[in-house]
């Protein structure tokens, strides 16, 4: 995708009632503070190339088909109402061309091997579904977490939510990349508690490279709720032959040094290819420009949050 | 030899690497004495059996059965083997060494077939040489012929209790081991034999042989349990004179010291109350291999809350100079190891397939409240949980004992045992607990001094006999139903008619049916529950546990025949899960959405889903099931639950007191699977079915918080206990940020009511690794509905039980 498309997603506003998410996970330990209930919106404008949840990048509904549970029974290739299915050696297969995305396949698939990933849901309803979890954010300071995709995608709904769940007490953290308008970040800002950030390489060519969208806007808008003594957290994933080189780290660390307010603290997430899985069932090719992307060892992150460290930031590893 | 303590340090694949190991604190002395008890192999002793029948050839008809009982009991404490291990400090065993188990024939004499499949059979093996196989059969066997306790319960059944009986509807418990599940209070700590036999003696001078008409049974009784003290002091003092003498002949001065020690431990208890922080300790151990010796109770026995009886002894000593942690925690450990000696004695036909373990459920109740309220966290506490995570052995059993007002550290600590995979220790809410007991009608103080005894059964210790009776399997019951009383596997008639459901209009005709055909066989089940009762009365009295058990000498009475100030009687219910959910496809699909037909789901169920996978797929995947916080099915599991309750509630039993309902499974869920062909909720023929009140393996789909909100809505107080397993993948619990978050949510289940819940961490690689090469993984402990047990040690279709149970992986 271009930048100049990513862009136009950027400035989009969505005004539907309903929002568009592609998962809902309840017991979720990594998404923030305490035991929190984790919402993905559909929708990024960023591309990253190691994204492990690809099916949140697109904003419209995607079909999702996994062999491995497909028993072949062919339900689904008859109720297909415009013969776009056909059962092969491989498999169902789809042909784009004559799909609508109507999602009878889907619905009587008995093995839920094909699926509509993205689901609509009503702000009420993900209300209720939120305010099931009430008895252990109570116990653990948890709460509730945005993530995606891109939440900022969907700023009315998600105001709306954030205002919800402000009137309800509950604990809001939002996960962004802050590849928004700084007008938008400002705003949803004064609606929750606490932004998780990813800072994911400083150089901003292969930042356009790796991630489809330059970073500039990103820093910016970090630099700006640092200024405005806005609690945030830093993660960084790890990929070894992307971002895990010597320079970047050191100019990472520098950035987050040189931000005004206290920030001593850095989150290392370190890479896995699980992002694989999920292309096979998409029909979409993982890593398609073969970049040779890998785990960064133990003693690499050993070196890299050594690095961080000399510049007054403790790193941590995971979550 | 690979022991647990040696194993390198867990992968990183069950723990993050960045943890710090714990420290292994274990002592030269302990990891001795610990690999000396885990390599030990099971076997049967048949000294115990050949004393008692000797004596029963010489005695029987002389003596009140009381009596015959407690000087049967007086004859082993006299004439079996006594032993002291090399290094031990806590002594005593119920055979002539370590995992050597006695048997006891007055119940279940085994034939030589049993014991030759015993000593052969692959699993939970137990050996036995030919001339003592011989031996069994020339002395023993004849004699029992025609009089044990099992042949005279199988002599009364009737055949309606037989069909069902054998088609797997339920399970007895007392065919052929004595009704025990009993732990115990405080008392053995502040009285010594000689004072339990003075207040005997006391009693005794009041009986009223004049006005009162049970005083001739209570007279032959309380002498009876006086004969039963004596008994004890004849064995501790046959371990004095044992120490002395191998004090004399030990060249190192240390140990002979030691000896010495115990010589003058072992002259004190039982025979008067402890005073000293060891003493204490083999007070209890003395009792408990008693308890274990005269009868064969199942879960043999527990010390309660071991932690609160042996605080003020540590606080004692520890403030006088006269004990240090160190010494406390390497007593502890000789406990603890003691326990793991005692392998459970091995059963016999369809016992020995529901309850296949050498585990004997010693529970150790870690925390609490103490009778007064108060916080029951102590040191002690704190040093069982440390022991618990070095010693790692299969048994004792250990639970922490969580109420609103224990400390967090505490609970936290627990966490991180149970984050090193061991499957210890199990997590108990002791506010709702209380309020079972008190439901049930004991009063504040016995309620808060009450517990879990072997698995997850609640009862006031020291002061009831709670008999669990048997598994219900409640999945087969809706089985029979719709098969209208015939059992579809064996094709025999198994239960009464109510109905082709082939002519069921609605769900609630056919929720009809399954609740008619559920009272049948309860009301069955008690009926020969209540006659079973009155034969333990009769034949087979407990002298010694009535010592030790509130208000037996007060009353005269045996443990078995009304003595304890509490008498209940559990029906434990297995299968919630299974049930819920074959109830919610019935009713969502078959008659709700009408997109099954009853005739093509019974087809499918009968033909095992045979070519209709695409129907059992559809199945399981779209049908509301128990486990996922969702309202359509949990009100189907709180349906069930209520009607269990009212079916077994309240139905009396011979003590003047009642049956409650229990959701208790331990292994037995395997076994009911195994007798049942598939079920309408997709499970396949001869699966385990759900254990407990878990949900259905893999059906729980929304992560534990839903599970526990499921669980949450079922009202807990109404039963004797629930039983909740969660399986927890290692990546849950990497930080220690996890750890904290795994409290909040055991505190968030308890907020709920919840009762029980306990946790196996481990990944699916190391179980399928452990399959292909088991001699690496011997040390693999998985819990699992209620106990722990080597994964090795478990049957196929427990391991697979294991594996297939719901991960909780989430990156």
């Amino acid at each position: 995708m271009t930048f100049s498309r990513m862009s136009s997603l950027v400035q989009k506003t969505r005004l539907s009632e309903m929002a568009l998410l592609f998962d809902i996970k309840r017991y979720a330990i990594n998404d923030g503070p305490g035991i929190r209930i984790t919402l993905f919106f559909k929708g990024c404008p960023l591309n990253c190339i190691w994204c492990h949840n690809p099916e949140g990048i697109s904003p419209e509904k995607e079909k999702m088909y996994t062999l491995r549970k497909c028993i072949g029974c062919c339900t689904c290739v008859k109720a297909c109402p415009n013969e776009a299915l056909k059962f092969t050696s491989e498999g169902i297969v789809t042909d784009a061309n004559r799909c609508k995305l109507c999602g009878k396949c889907a619905e009587v698939c008995p093995t839920k091997a094909m699926e509509i990933s993205g689901t609509e849901y009503s702000v009420d309803y993900l209300m209720k579904e939120i305010e099931k979890e009430t008895l252990f954010f109570d116990q653990s300071d948890g709460g509730v977490t945005f993530c995606g995709g891109e939440p900022l995608m969907h700023p009315d709904l998600l105001k709306r939510l954030l205002i919800l769940c402000g009137q309800r007490g509950i604990h809001r953290v939002v996960d962004t990349s802050l590849f928004a308008r700084p007008e938008l970040v400002m705003e949803v800002a004064l609606l929750s508690e606490l932004f998780l950030v990813d800072l994911k390489m400083m150089d901003s060519g292969k930042h356009r490279y790796f991630c489809g969208v330059p970073n500039e806007l990103i820093l910016s808008n970090i630099r700006m709720i640092a200024e405005m003594g806005i609690p945030f957290m830093v993660r960084i994933p790890l990929i070894k032959g992307v971002n895990t080189d010597k320079e970047n780290i050191t100019r990472s660390a520098e950035f987050l040094a040189s931000l005004p307010g206290i920030r001593r603290e850095v989150a290392l997430l370190p890479y896995h290819d699980i992002a694989k899985n999920k292309h096979d069932k998409l029909g979409t090719l993982y890593n398609q420009d073969e970049v040779p992307m890998s785990t960064p060892s133990e003693e690499e992150i050993h070196h890299i949050r050594e690095i961080f460290l000399r510049h007054g930031i403790t790193a941590t590893v995971g979550g | 030899m690979t022991t647990i303590a040696q194993r390198a340090p867990k992968s990183v694949s069950n723990f993050a690497s960045e943890r710090p190991q714990c420290s292994l604190g274990m002592n030269d002395r302990i990891k001795r004495l610990r690999k000396e008890s885990f390599d030990a192999t099971p076997s049967l002793s048949i000294e115990r059996a050949l004393i008692e029948t000797e004596f029963y050839k010489e005695n029987y008809g002389k003596y009140p059965i009381p009596m015959l009982r407690a000087l049967n009991f007086m004859e082993l404490c006299k004439k079996k083997t006594i032993y002291i291990g090399k290094d031990e400090l806590i002594v005593g065993e119920r055979g002539p060494k370590p995992k050597a188990v006695p048997t006891f024939p007055e119940l279940t004499c085994h034939s030589v077939e049993d014991l030759h499949v015993l000593n052969t059979r692959d699993l939970q093996r137990y050996t036995i040489s030919q001339a003592d196989i011989d031996r069994y059969e020339n002395e023993v066997i004849p004699y029992w012929k025609g009089k044990t306790q099992r042949e005279r319960i199988f002599a009364h059944v009737p055949q309606e209790w037989r069909d069902a009986y054998e088609a797997g509807l339920f399970t007895e418990f007392m065919e052929q081991r004595a009704p025990g599940h009993t732990a115990l209070d405080g008392k053995i700590y502040r009285m010594g034999m000689l004072d339990f036999k003075k207040q005997i003696a006391g009693e005794l001078a009041k009986l009223d042989f004049l006005n009162d008409p049970d005083a001739t049974d209570k007279q032959e009784e309380l002498t009876a349990m006086s004969v039963s003290c004596d008994a004890m002091i004849v064995f501790a003092e046959r371990h004095v004179a044992l120490a002395l003498e191998m004090s004399e002949q030990e060249k190192d001065p240390k140990r002979a010291a030691e000896l010495k020690k115990i010589a003058e431990v072992c002259r004190r208890v039982p025979a008067h109350a402890p005073q000293t922080y060891h003493e204490a300790i083999q007070m209890y151990w003395f009792v408990h291999l008693a308890t274990i010796t005269e009868l064969n109770g199942w879960d043999a026995m527990n010390p309660g809350h071991f932690d609160q009886h042996l605080a003020p002894f540590y606080e004692k000593e520890v403030a006088a100079g006269t004990l240090t942690r160190d010494e406390a925690k390497e007593l502890m450990s000789c406990f603890y190891i003691k326990v793991n000696n005692h392998t459970a004695p091995p059963k016999v036909g369809i016992t020995a397939k529901e309850s296949g373990t050498y585990n004997d459920f010693v529970n150790l109740n870690i925390g609490g409240i103490k009778a007064d309220g108060s916080d029951g966290v102590s040191e002690v506490s704190y040093i069982m949980l440390e022991v618990l995570e070095e010693i790692h052995l299969l048994q004792p059993g250990c639970s922490i004992h969580i109420s609103s007002r224990t400390p967090d550290r505490f609970l936290r600590e627990g966490c991180k045992v149970i984050r090193q995979g061991h499957g210890y220790p199990s997590v108990f809410n002791t506010d709702t607990y209380v309020n079972e007991l008190m439901r049930q009608g004991k009063s504040l103080h016995d309620a808060r001094e009450g517990g879990c005894s072997g698995c997850i059964e609640v009862g006031a210790f020291g002061k009831e006999a709670y008999l669990l009776t048997g598994y219900l399997n409640v999945p087969k019951i809706l089985e029979v139903t719709l098969h209208n009383g015939m059992d579809p596997v064996t094709g025999k008639r198994a239960s009464i008619q109510t109905g082709d459901p082939q002519t069921f209009k609605s769900f609630e005709d056919l929720y009809a049916a399954f609740i008619k055909q559920l009272h049948y066989i309860v009301d069955m089940k008690i009926r020969v529950n209540n006659y079973i009762d009155k034969m333990f009365a009769k034949y087979a009295p407990a002298t010694l546990l009535s010592v030790v058990t509130e208000d037996c000498i007060t009353k005269g009475r045996d443990y078995y025949n009304n003595g304890p100030r509490y008498n209940t009687t559990y029906i434990q219910c297995t299968g919630l899960g299974t049930i819920t959910d074959s109830l919610s496809v019935l009713k969502k699909h078959v008659f709700e959405d009408k997109t099954i037909s009853m005739k093509k789901l019974l087809h499918a169920v009968d033909c095992n889903f045979e070519g209709e996978e695409a129907l059992r797929q559809f199945i399981i995947n779209r049908t509301p099931f128990f486990g996922n916080d969702d309202a359509y099915a949990d009100e189907i599991a709180v349906k069930v639950y209520d009607d269990l309750y009212d079916a077994i509630e309240g139905k009396p039993n011979t003590k003047g007191e009642c049956f409650h309902l229990n959701m208790l499974s331990t292994t037995c869920h395997v076994y009911f699977g195994k007798v049942m062909g598939a079920t309408p909720n997709g499970r396949l023929a001869g699966k385990a079915i759900s254990d407990g009140t878990s949900p259905s393996h893999g059906a729980d789909t929304h992560g534990p918080s839903a599970v526990v909100k499921s669980l949450g809505k079922l009202d807990q107080v109404k039963s004797g206990g629930t039983l909740l397993n969660q399986r927890f993948m290692p990546s849950l619990l990497k930080r220690e940020s996890d750890v904290v978050k795994l409290a909040q949510l055991i505190r968030s289940y308890f907020a709920l009511g919840g009762h029980h819940i306990q946790f196996n961490i481990v990944d699916t690689a190391t179980l399928k690794a452990a399959q292909s090469t088991p001699e690496d993984y011997r040390d693999l402990l998985v819990r699992m509905a209620g106990y722990s047990d080597y994964f090795n040690d478990m049957n196929d279709d427990l391991q697979q039980d294991v594996i297939a149970r719901t991960e909780n992986e989430a990156f």
